[in-house]
């Protein structure tokens, strides 16, 4: 009996155990003999310069092992280039400590270490910092006439800016049977994963350092750290194997890293620097959007005419961008466009990838102008989005590699009951509530990029499979055994999947959904070779079973090599890993995208989203009381963890539409709200009924596993048909998000 | 970032004497030498190294280190060790007996009700405590009264599913 395969299944998580036993250890997990506490200092002003930094009262504290400043900081690489990751936008990157320069409000300043947390977290407010300020600017709208272009850099290969626009847009703008505009804004956003910021940098002697950190990349973080600390690569070794959620925020080395590290080599000891939830604000956020749309479509609802242009915060020494504007061409065929994307320079931290980045944002703004010109229209909006479907990319005049979008459409619309939605407006009621139902499209791209996996056959017959990538908390660890133990004929059981450790192959930091189809590449190249492997030592095996046999010839099943015509004529791994003198079977496999063939197609996930909301009127409550998202992913490996992926997708979308914003004081400069009871996400009672559905969507153009990634396409359609649903209930359009009760009393 | 302290004089601080505090943790007694500024949630890590407790906000607002103690569910960072001289401790490390999982983290492995995992002990010390407290009767009481946990993966449809399959399953025992 051959081995069923594992690729499809709903396999349970195989580090399940560890999870809910209280075993998976995070980066502040480690208690190690002699192990100091830093806690980091804040800048409290916005923009000028520290004047005076005192230390005395703290440094006299018994127990108080040392506080580090700009003044008596290591001496540290020179170039701004030796302080750049694999997420750094164009522009010069934040250094820790560099001078008595305040560029945000929040700014780590300096660095308490001492015995115990406590001891530390007491000593910095003994610390006195005098300051000189300057004037600084916070506000988007109040800057938005400053917006210019953004800069050019490497970030921009993988974040294309606008295309070109195409026809007249103006004219035909004008001249369209039916119009609809809109301004919209989206606030601040803070990514907030449980997990604290924490970094324990383990002293080894000799320069040598073992760095257990929360980020989305292992070796992202070894090449930060040896770069700036003038060390040695192979004697930095960064370790993350449970991360506490991240959605971003440790796509970059973040600054408790950059302490810990800087305390550890200084004091010669091992340092943990935990930042705490405040201090979880003064970093990455996704960065407030002003939108403004335009869209023209003929009598029949052809959308003729598409104008989306935005206004994004970024930093005055970076250029964060994001794709907020390009989406809506990708899906819908107008002949006549002009897209638009600029940015604003604030004293602010710079943006950073928040999931979904772009997509949630952008989408808002098209789904939301699709669904008012449906109204004007007097279309149906889910017919209004099928008028203007499309099987190519018109913005790039290119197939799509795969497209099952309209079986979304179709399949969630049927499972949802939108056909018992009444289209006017305000006239659905449960009770004194007003009843609203609402949709809207989702697309992400499906990206790739390139990986290296190691597969080993032991003795025992078992594989192990090493990559530095982490696991987030997407399912990584079982997704990758799953596609490991696939190629190599094996049960997931069998298989040993080491990663979140930069000694182990390359893997680049793990976001923008393309993990799956990244690291899952590499490996599945890695098992194919070393299927090759095993093949030529058991043709080359006494006995001659297989002798004069090509590969095609043979299965993989069970952990033996079986022939095709012959299941009785097999040969195990374990025999031949004897045969190979008891020496383990190794393959180490470098997996490109294949570009040239990749460049003649448009790769996305697609979904639709279905959202019925009730809205007390009176009391102005908006509820999510059903939603429903179809998802057009590719194939999908593990429909459990996948589906966790599109909810907690969904409960984001939620949060976004209704609840999540952080407040900037523009007198201040400083964000008000930087603690989870003020920062509103939703809690278990906020969330009532969700379902996911995955339509078959088969392709064999994106990779070679037909994956496109499930980690953002949940949170990019359902935030505006959570507003396009309120719309419906209450008649009122807000294009402001979070949505506010007070906008509907 | 600036926080609030109560007065307090570096005289007083140096003053502070660490105070023996005698938990029984998870069955076993555990002795505890702190000063009386620790947290029961940073006694149980730093001191006790028990790290499955976790620290999310160490403000009361996640609910992430919450413990059993005495039986009932507590939020371990806004209680001081030394205040639970004497008291018994359940963490997530106890949660297990003998290697048999409870019947909750059995039910959220297979519901898949976490992603990261790191609000999953407070989540499980949490639900345990709720369901000995039997005042929640439906899924909507069940979901109001773990509102206390937050998720930020999103798996809260599942965290609920796994906790009300083990409720009905005590409701048929």
């Amino acid at each position: 009996m051959s081995t069923i395969p594992s690729i499809g299944q709903s396999v349970s998580r195989l580090e399940g155990k560890l999870k809910v036993t209280g075993t998976a250890k995070y980066a502040g997990d480690y208690q190690v003999p002699g192990l100091l506490y830093g806690y980091v200092i804040n800048s409290i002003i916005t923009k000028g310069k520290i004047i005076r930094f005192d230390t005395s009262k703290a440094t006299a504290l018994p127990g108080v092992i040392a506080v580090f400043n700009h003044t008596n900081r290591p001496s540290l690489a020179w170039f701004s280039m030796q302080y750049t990751d694999m997420d750094a936008p164009p522009g010069s990157p934040f250094r820790p400590l560099r001078d008595e320069e305040i560029l945000y409000n929040g700014q780590p300043i300096g660095l308490v270490v001492a015995e115990t947390f406590e001891l530390a977290r007491y000593a910095a407010t003994l610390v006195e910092v005098e300051y000189e300020t300057e004037a600084f600017e916070t506000d988007l709208r109040n800057n938005a006439s400053e917006a210019r272009s953004p800069k050019m850099g490497m970030a921009t290969m993988l974040k294309p800016l606008p295309p070109r626009p195409k026809g007249n847009f103006e004219k035909a703008f004008e001249q369209s049977f039916a119009q609809s505009s809109g301004e919209y804004y989206h606030g601040t956003e803070h990514h907030n994963p449980l997990e604290l910021f924490a970094t324990t940098t383990i002293y080894e002697g000799k320069g040598k350092l073992t760095i257990y950190d929360k980020t989305q990349g292992t070796i992202n973080s070894q090449l930060y750290v040896a770069n700036i600390f003038g060390l040695k690569y192979k004697n930095v070794r960064v370790i993350a194997p449970y991360v506490g959620g991240a959605f971003g925020s440790g796509l970059r080395p973040q600054y408790q890293l950059f302490l810990s590290v800087m305390a550890a080599l200084e004091l010669k000891r091992s340092v943990l620097v935990t930042l705490d939830r405040s201090q979880m604000f003064t970093f990455g956020h996704r960065p407030p959007t002003i939108q403004s749309t335009r869209f023209g479509a003929d009598e029949n609802g052809k959308v003729t005419a598409l104008n989306h242009a935005a206004i994004a915060e970024t930093s005055r020494f970076e250029d964060y961008t994001e794709v907020v504007v390009n989406w809506s061409h990708m899906l819908y065929p107008a002949e006549n466009t002009l897209m638009q994307y600029k940015l604003v320079e604030l004293d602010v931290f710079t943006p950073l990838d928040m999931r979904a980045p772009g997509g949630s944002t952008g989408l808002h703004a098209i789904e939301s102008t699709m669904d008012d010109l449906s109204y004007k229209l007097k279309i149906d909006p889910l017919e209004l989005r099928l008028i203007n479907y499309s099987d190519t990319d018109v913005s790039l005049n290119r197939p799509y590699s795969s497209k099952e979008l309209r079986q979304c459409y179709l399949h969630g619309a049927e499972k949802f009951g939108w056909k018992n939605r009444n289209p006017e407006p305000r006239s659905m009621r449960n009770g004194n509530k007003l009843v609203g139902y609402g949709m809207a499209t989702g697309i992400w791209e499906a990206n790739s990029l390139p990986a290296r996996a190691e597969a080993i056959i032991t003795r025992d017959g078992k594989l192990h499979v090493n990559s530095a990538v982490t696991d987030i908390g997407t399912g990584t660890l079982t997704v990758m055994s799953q596609i490991a133990a696939d190629e190599l004929g094996l049960r997931v059981e069998d298989v040993t999947f080491s990663y979140g450790d930069s000694q182990k192959p390359f893997a680049p930091i793990q976001g923008g959904s393309f993990t799956v189809s990244t690291v899952g590449s590499a490996i599945k190249a890695a098992g194919s070779a070393l299927r090759k492997k095993l093949f030529k030592i058991a043709v080359s095996m006494e006995g001659a079973l297989l002798k004069g046999l090509e590969i095609e010839d043979v299965r993989f099943e069970n952990g033996c090599i079986v022939l095709k015509t012959d299941p009785f004529t097999f040969i195990s791994f374990t025999d031949i890993i004897e045969a190979n003198g008891g020496t383990p079977v190794k393959v180490i496999k470098f997996s490109v995208p294949n570009l040239l063939k990749l460049k003649k197609y448009s790769r996305a996930t697609h979904a639709a989203a279905f959202v019925e909301v009730e809205v007390d009127e009176e009391l102005g409550i908006i509820n999510v009381t059903r939603a429903l998202t179809a998802v057009a992913a590719g194939r999908i490996i593990n429909p459990k963890t996948a589906r966790s992926q599109i909810l907690g997708g969904m409960v984001w979308s939620i949060s976004k539409a209704l609840r999540e914003e952080t407040i900037n004081d523009s007198l201040l400069g400083k964000y008000m709200n930087q603690n989870l009871s003020e920062y509103h996400i939703p809690v278990h009672a906020d969330i009532h009924d969700l379902d996911v559905i995955f339509v078959e969507e088969k392709d064999d153009i994106v990779n070679e596993l037909g994956t496109k990634g499930v980690g953002e396409i949940g949170l990019v359609g359902m935030p505006p048909a959570i507003a396009n649903a309120v719309y419906h209930a209450t008649g009122k359009r807000i294009n402001q998000f979070p949505i506010h009760f007070d906008y509907l009393l | 970032m600036t926080t609030d302290y109560p007065d307090m004089q570096a005289e007083t601080v140096e003053n502070f004497t660490p105070q023996k505090v005698t938990l029984t943790v998870n069955q076993k007694p555990v002795e505890l030498e702190v000063l009386p500024w620790v947290s029961l949630l940073d006694g149980l890590r730093d001191y006790a190294g028990l790290t499955g407790t976790k620290k999310g906000c160490d403000h009361g607002q996640c609910g992430a280190c919450t413990v059993l103690c005495d039986g009932e569910r507590i939020l371990s960072c806004l209680t001081l060790a030394v205040m639970n001289d004497g008291s018994e401790i359940t963490t997530i490390e106890g949660i297990a007996q003998e290697g048999e999982l409870h019947p909750l983290q059995k039910a959220f492995i297979e519901h898949d009700a976490f992603q990261c995992g790191y609000c999953t002990p407070g989540q499980i010390c949490s639900a345990i405590g709720m369901l000995n407290e039997g005042k929640a009767k439906s899924r909507e009481e069940v979901k109001e009264l773990m509102s206390g946990n937050l998720c930020r993966c999103g798996a809260n449809t599942n965290i609920i599913d796994a906790i009300m399959e083990v409720k009905n399953q005590l409701a048929h025992e």
